[in-house]
């Protein structure tokens, strides 16, 4: 790792609106030194891509309460593998059931932090694998 | 210990209590402090059914009426929906709280590529006027009141009621529907926005409009405190800002020639009861005597009944924990009692499995049972606002009152709720709120039980409600089927002169029922405004 702070775009994907959750993240991590990047509600996942190539960002965090998570990261993954971004870290927050985790890592989410994580844990997973 | 900060000296005794609006807490509370806060009978409380309203709006309070009990429902297919309304009201419910799929908030159709696994997810997903109909089949709807939980296309929602409800023979005098029709607090806390702001508020001043004359037994307008709370505002500041959410309306109203009195009468509220059981008790009553205040000071409002502070106080989800979810069950009936102690005419609960997904009726009915037996064992109904009197309520009552003043107050600084949010600065306090709760949670400052304390290392598992993705094919196909069997000239005629209607800023709801009766869908409706009035641009608050 160069010395350059870790770049993280905080990214809401869908229709949901609840973005408590993203904020608070947000803070969080840039109170633990990173840059943040928020996008905003009611994101396309090609809008996501776009910021996250335009940015050169380090990891992609998206904070998902609706339910679809398992669906959006697939195709989210999918999207940056065309366009060679395999070495963006991608964290998952938000409603997400236990059930769910190992199906997300083997779609190659990096993390995933449900709801209730505590920020020292997604903070110290960050900084130990963003992959550049 | 709870949602207050509680400082203890080394030996564990509690040397300061603070309350999330402020408030500091004594151990002792006498006739003194009744005195050191002004406290006065007659100016601060009044007797129930009497000005300032602080001990409650009825004269009897809850021996004349209970509270209306309304739980949020609605998920996948109206047919669904319909099965689920029909379960609680059999059950003993008396109103209905409808929850619609993000794409129908958003106002897409079940088959637009934005809505895929979306559609009936976290409530019922609608398209046209012929989902109405299913949903509210056989569903008496001159007696049972809905609340529609819609915002940025309300508007539509409440002409699509009218439309239903003509349909299965009850004029628009006679139903009653309150849909949210928030839309500063969607912006604030809950992000389901569509159209810039003065369009939007142009919007749900046309449902004001039209509720005075077509459907005067509807409340056009819900103001949700209650979701600014969940997006991390303290209690104090959730009361100041959805009374100055409600001011922008009812001035957007009063520039069109009425007077504040025409209308008034028929706003609702949606608080959250979430913390301190005192606090949430102390917020209610200050709540009831501000409002009545705020009317008559303001807008010069002086007959009795255009002054009550009427709405629905109701369990708050960011309360629930996913650790232990039965722990819910225990934590929505003190919710229960806090919204009965502060006066609460509605009330719904979050059921315990909400922490995760929409609930199974399994826990919707739980909730319901917590609210029938708070109400018919506890005592609750005996007498009239039973803390009133006490000198640690009166205190902290009146000091609630000044922390939301002085809250409103801030907002009329800054010209208003409406420039306070297209600034972002409301975002920007109520996010920056959350993000200190939830640093103190992690610290150990405030306690979560099950949560940060008493924690059994693993997350019990309970059943949960499952989404059906077939649901949504079946939508999508009764959909294009529909589209095939209804009026196409119609269609595009009642939309001509629903865009005209936008354009030239006349009230577009008598356009709208048109366009409902003619089967013209959410998205199409929702287009015409899109092309209209624009899309809202966040401000950055990053």
């Amino acid at each position: 790792m160069t010395g350059r702070r870790i770049r993280v775009l905080v990214a809401k994907p869908g229709l949901d609106g609840h973005d408590r959750g993203a904020k608070v993240v947000s803070f969080a991590l840039r109170d633990a030194g990173m840059e943040v990047i928020y996008t905003g509600l009611h994101q396309t996942l090609d809008k996501i891509v776009h910021a996250a190539m335009q940015e050169d960002v380090d990891v992609i965090g998206l904070s998902v309460m609706s339910g679809a998570h398992l669906p959006i990261c697939e195709k989210l993954i999918k999207k940056m593998h065309e366009r060679d971004m395999d070495d963006v870290l991608v964290v998952v927050g938000g409603v997400i059931p236990k059930k769910d985790v190992p199906k997300l890592k083997a779609l190659g989410v990096g993390g995933v932090f449900p709801g209730g994580t505590p920020f020292d844990t997604a903070v110290s997973f960050i900084r130990e694998n963003v992959k550049r | 210990m709870g949602v207050a900060k509680y400082i203890k000296d080394e030996t564990g005794v509690i040397t300061d209590v603070e309350y999330q609006s402020g408030i500091h807490v004594k151990p002792l509370y006498t006739p003194d402090d009744l005195e050191r806060v002004g406290f006065d009978y007659e100016r601060d409380l009044g007797d129930s059914g009497d000005f300032p309203f602080t001990r409650g709006i009825h004269p009897l309070g809850y021996r004349s009426r209970a509270w209306t009990t309304r739980q949020y429902t609605g998920f996948g297919t109206p047919e669904e929906t319909n099965e689920r309304f029909k379960l609680m009201i059999g059950h003993g419910q008396t109103g209905l709280n409808v929850a619609f799929d993000l794409p129908t908030q958003m106002g897409y159709d079940s088959d637009h590529e934005l809505a895929e696994g979306e559609v009936g997810r976290v409530g019922m997903a609608v398209d046209t006027l012929r989902d109405f109909e299913i949903a509210f089949k056989d569903i008496q709807l001159d007696r049972i009141g809905s609340g529609l939980t819609i915002n940025a296309i309300a508007s539509i929602m409440l002409a699509m009621y009218q439309a239903v409800g003509e349909k299965y023979g009850y004029s628009g005098e006679r139903i009653s529907a309150t849909p949210q029709n928030d839309i500063l607090k969607e912006i604030v806390g809950r992000g389901a926005w569509i159209f810039p702001v003065e369009p939007s508020v142009h919007l749900i001043a046309d449902t004001i409009e039209y509720s005075m004359k077509e459907l005067p037994r509807c409340n056009p307008v819900s103001v949700c405190g209650y979701h600014i709370r969940e997006s991390g505002a303290t209690p104090a500041q959730e009361i100041a800002y959805a009374f100055q959410i409600a001011n922008a309306y009812i001035d957007s109203v009063v520039r069109r020639g009425y007077s504040a009195s025409d209308f008034v009468g028929r706003f609702s509220f949606n608080f959250n009861v979430l913390g301190n059981l005192w606090e949430q008790v102390a917020k209610f009553r200050a709540a009831r005597k501000l409002w009545a205040v705020n009317l008559k000071e303001r807008y010069g409002v002086t007959e009795k009944k255009n002054l009550f502070l009427r709405g629905l106080f109701g369990g708050g989800g960011s309360g629930l924990t996913k650790e232990q979810p039965e722990n819910n069950i225990i934590r929505g009936a003190y919710y229960g009692l806090a919204a009965a102690l502060g006066g609460a005419q509605t009330t719904a609960l979050c059921s315990y499995d909400e922490a995760y997904t929409i609930p199974t009726p399994h826990a919707a009915l739980l909730s319901l049972r917590t609210l029938e037996i708070i109400m018919e064992e506890v005592g609750l109904r005996d007498t009239v606002d039973p803390l009133a009197g006490s000198y640690f309520i009166e205190s902290i009552t009146r000091e609630m009152e000044t922390k939301i003043r002085e809250k409103m107050e801030q907002i009329d600084r800054l010209g208003g709720m409406v420039s306070a949010v297209s600034s972002g600065f409301v975002q920007k306090e109520v996010a920056g709120q959350a993000y200190e709760y939830e640093r103190g949670l992690q610290q150990g400052v405030y306690t979560k039980v099950g949560v940060n304390k008493f924690t059994e290392g693993e997350t019990r598992e309970v059943e949960l409600h499952e989404y059906d993705p077939a649901s949504a094919e079946r939508k999508i196909a009764e959909l294009r089927k529909l589209k095939e069997e209804r009026s196409g000239r119609e269609v595009l005629s009642t939309l001509r002169q629903l865009e005209g209607a936008a354009r030239n800023r006349t009230n577009v709801m008598p356009f709208l029922v048109d366009c409902c009766k003619a089967y013209v869908t959410i998205g199409e409706m929702t287009d015409v405004f899109r092309q209209v009035y624009g899309e809202f641009t966040e401000p950055g608050i990053f």
